[in-house]
């Protein structure tokens, strides 16, 4: 029982360490003055997002009506030459329709396909979870329309598609949203843009692991 | 490094400093040692460890001599300064989110106990495994057992300060299992058998020629050969990374990563990083260890809305780093389904137990004090002899070990005080006092122990001197020796300081202090 031990000699070193402190309950003892969950003061919540996103180099589109999206990402998938797309289970049926008029494989991931499998998938389009302006982030929490980690990672080019009222001003009204998700053990993956590296000679590249290419899709 | 997506620079899991002031013997060299009493599996880094690193100015020769190399670094150097403020500005609040960041960290560490033992309830809760780890031979252990279990000889990692800090990947060679760097700089760093240059850009020592001749010569020992028509664009040497270590990814069984966060009240584990690395490590494999130092918890998932602002723009100064990852132990399927989480101790406790010095614990590694540090600018990250350098190193590590030894007393001597740290640090650590208080500490000690209190200090400098010739402007060392001993002196330095006085006078306390020369020459 070495690591029984090991945590009663941890806590106990803590403990000893701790002896100045008198007042047992946290909060009681070290108030933290924040005010949690608040929006932040940004006028133009869409347009900020779209400009912040953008700034990553990624590609954004608008749809103006929900019967564009299927063209849409149709569009997208062209443009970067994709020729197999996975999707998650729970996505919106519909909205693969005109890629599939296209003659693109689409894969459902249901059931899982094998890494192997999806290394040799061009594409992937989910849904999203929470945007945020000020920092031109989207979050997933990979719920049926967004579908498991492995698949918004492996594929080179992520079609995103976001609705209007899941985009807020930054990350505390973010966070506050996205907490339910993270106490239902939903695992959560934060997005800004493709990745980037600038290791080699200080010389940007853009896209080392992750997806190089990622469209953003606003839908209404 | 000029708009707002460059890599971070450290900004990894446990962020920043990442790359760790290594030593100087790898510094540019081609080829390291090589380990002769077994076959290695992992390229041999060079000869020796950290603490033991080399007298500054040897690898500082090589620095100054390579104008180009020094041109990049600073370049380097100031546009991280530069971008940090930036976006610091940006946000009204930021100040308030500093107090936040200030009073949640020392919530946490107020009541350790209390989230410590939440944190392992929630986890066991959610399916992970929870192992404790008083220092960094029982982390070691507890990872080698973990890995050996799973019947594998290899591991792919996140860049972590916290696997550097316990020397793990030293640990699993010796034990038979390769780990495997997949950040960009580190596989470079890593297959030129070398260690980080520089904290900031940690292979900025290798131009392009040079890391294609690396990728063509080791890759294909190691995994998935370079294309033989690789040439030196960094978008195709990146691409070979990408398709080198997509390989290791999908055949790694194991993985290996630290934590930026780990939230008490669900069990949730953060790593913030950029090149897509960290997700690969997190998602893919069947297992996942993450090494986490007991001070990485915050309270409540709400708090993350305060780190994960400050992080990001404190670190690589961008609004928001590239990806974001969060787990609640395991998710059936998805991802691995074997999770462990190992909280290590380290000397931790022993820095808590110290009123003063114990909010160095707030740090989240954000590299911020050491992109502002006008001394850390001039001598490098080599001459702190820790992985942690910089004004956080000269606070962490000497509380950390103990202070026990010549490294560990002479770097609360090795600052100006000149404060530009504490201005900037994300969780408003008060580095220049801890410093002090330190200061006192080791004199007192010094006192106690009936040794020559003026040798003492004579020998502090003279170490301190030794790995920074720059250190000639920092005069303030001096009027702290004056001040302590009521005496003047330090006109020769003694033993190995010796070469030092004998090239230049050491002003006795300037006439200007070196805040108000700073200020003037770059404010
Ligand atoms: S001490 Fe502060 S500024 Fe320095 S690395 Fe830690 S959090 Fe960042």
């Amino acid at each position: 029982m070495a690591e029984t031990t090991g945590k009663e000699r941890i806590l106990a070193a803590v403990r000893a360490a701790l002896s100045d402190v008198t007042v047992d309950d946290p909060v009681l003892d070290s108030p933290i003055d924040w005010q949690y969950g608040q929006a932040t003061a940004v006028e133009q919540v869409l347009a900020l997002f779209i400009e912040r996103v953008e700034d990553y180099k990624a590609v954004v589109l608008s749809a103006a009506t929900a019967a564009e999206i299927p063209q849409l990402i149709a569009d997208c998938l062209q443009q970067a030459q994709a020729t197999t797309v996975v999707v998650p289970p729970g996505l919106e049926p519909a909205w693969t329709t005109t890629a599939e008029l296209d003659g693109l494989r689409i894969l459902r991931d249901d059931p899982p396909l094998d890494k192997l499998e999806l290394d040799g998938v061009s594409a992937v389009i989910t849904a999203a979870a929470v945007g945020m302006a000020e920092t031109g982030t989207i979050a997933l929490d990979h719920r049926a329309d967004q579908g498991r980690r492995i698949i918004s990672l492996l594929p080179d080019t992520h079609i995103c598609i976001i609705r209007r009222d899941q985009i807020c001003t930054d990350v505390p009204q973010a966070t506050a949203r996205l907490a339910a998700a993270i106490r239902d053990k939903q695992p959560i993956t934060w997005i800004s843009g493709p990745s980037a590296t600038s290791d080699i000679e200080l010389s940007r590249v853009e896209g080392v692991h992750g997806p190089r290419n990622l469209y953003v899709l606003i839908a209404p | 490094m000029s708009d707002n997506r460059d890599k971070e620079q450290g900004l990894g899991n446990e962020s920043s400093a990442g790359a760790g002031g290594g030593a100087g013997a790898g510094l540019g060299v081609g080829t390291g040692t090589v380990a002769s009493t077994h076959q290695r599996r992992t390229p041999a880094p060079p000869a020796g460890r950290l603490i033991d690193s080399p007298p500054f100015p040897a690898a500082a020769a090589r620095l100054i001599g390579n104008q180009t190399l020094r041109a990049n670094m600073r370049h380097a150097t100031h546009t991280i300064r530069a971008k940090r403020a930036k976006v610091a500005a940006e946000l009204p609040n930021w100040e308030q989110l500093r107090q936040a960041g200030a009073q949640i960290k020392d919530r946490l560490g107020r009541h350790l106990d209390y989230y410590l033992e939440q944190l392992e309830a929630n986890l066991i809760a959610n399916g992970a495994q929870v192992h404790w780890a008083a220092d960094a031979d029982e982390a070691n252990r507890i990872i080698i057992e973990l890995v050996k279990a799973q019947d594998v000889d290899e591991v792919v990692k996140i860049k972590s300060m916290v696997t550097q800090e316990i020397e793990m990947n030293e640990a699993l060679e010796a034990a038979g299992i390769a780990a495997w760097e997949t950040d960009l700089a580190e596989l470079i760093v890593q297959l030129g058998h070398d260690r980080p240059s520089n904290i900031l850009v940690p292979a900025i020592h290798r131009n392009r020629d040079e890391v294609r001749e690396i990728f063509l010569r080791e890759m294909k020992l190691y995994g998935k050969p370079a294309p033989e028509d690789l040439d030196n664009e960094p978008a195709h040497l990146a691409a070979a990374a990408r398709a080198h270590l997509r390989e290791k990814f999908l055949r790694a069984k194991v993985a290996i990563s630290g934590a930026n966060f780990c939230v008490a009240d669900t069990g949730t584990l953060v790593i913030v990083e950029s090149e897509g690395n960290g997700r690969m490590c997190l998602t893919l494999p069947d297992v996942l260890i993450s090494v986490t130092g007991i001070e990485k918890l915050v309270p409540t998932v709400e708090d993350l809305e305060v780190m994960l602002q400050l992080l990001p723009r404190s670190s690589t100064g961008e609004r928001m780093n590239p990806y974001t990852s969060m787990w609640t132990g395991v998710t059936p399927g998805d991802g691995p389904q074997e999770v462990h989480v190992v909280l290590l101790d380290n000397g931790r406790s022993r820095v808590l137990a110290d009123p003063e010095g114990r909010a160095a614990l707030r740090c989240i590694r954000c590299a911020a004090c050491m992109h502002s540090c006008p001394v850390y600018e001039r001598v490098g990250g080599h001459a702190y002899g820790s992985v942690y350098p910089g004004p956080i190193g000269a606070i962490l590590s000497p509380q950390l070990r103990g202070i026990n030894d010549a490294v560990d007393k002479s770097l609360p001597f090795a600052s100006t005080l000149c404060g530009a740290c504490a201005e900037v640090c994300p969780v408003k650590i008060p580095i220049p006092d801890i410093l002090v208080h330190l200061r006192h500490r080791i004199v007192e000690e010094v006192k106690r122990k009936h040794l020559g209190l003026e040798r003492f200090l004579m020998g502090v400098a003279g170490w301190a001197m030794a790995r920074g010739r720059r250190f000639g402007r920092l005069g303030k060392l001096a009027g702290v020796a004056r001040r302590l001993t009521g005496r003047e002196y330090l006109r020769r330095l003694p033993g190995p300081a010796h070469n030092w006085t004998r090239a230049r006078d050491l002003r006795m306390p300037p006439k200007q202090s070196f805040r108000s020369w700073w200020k003037k020459e770059h404010g």
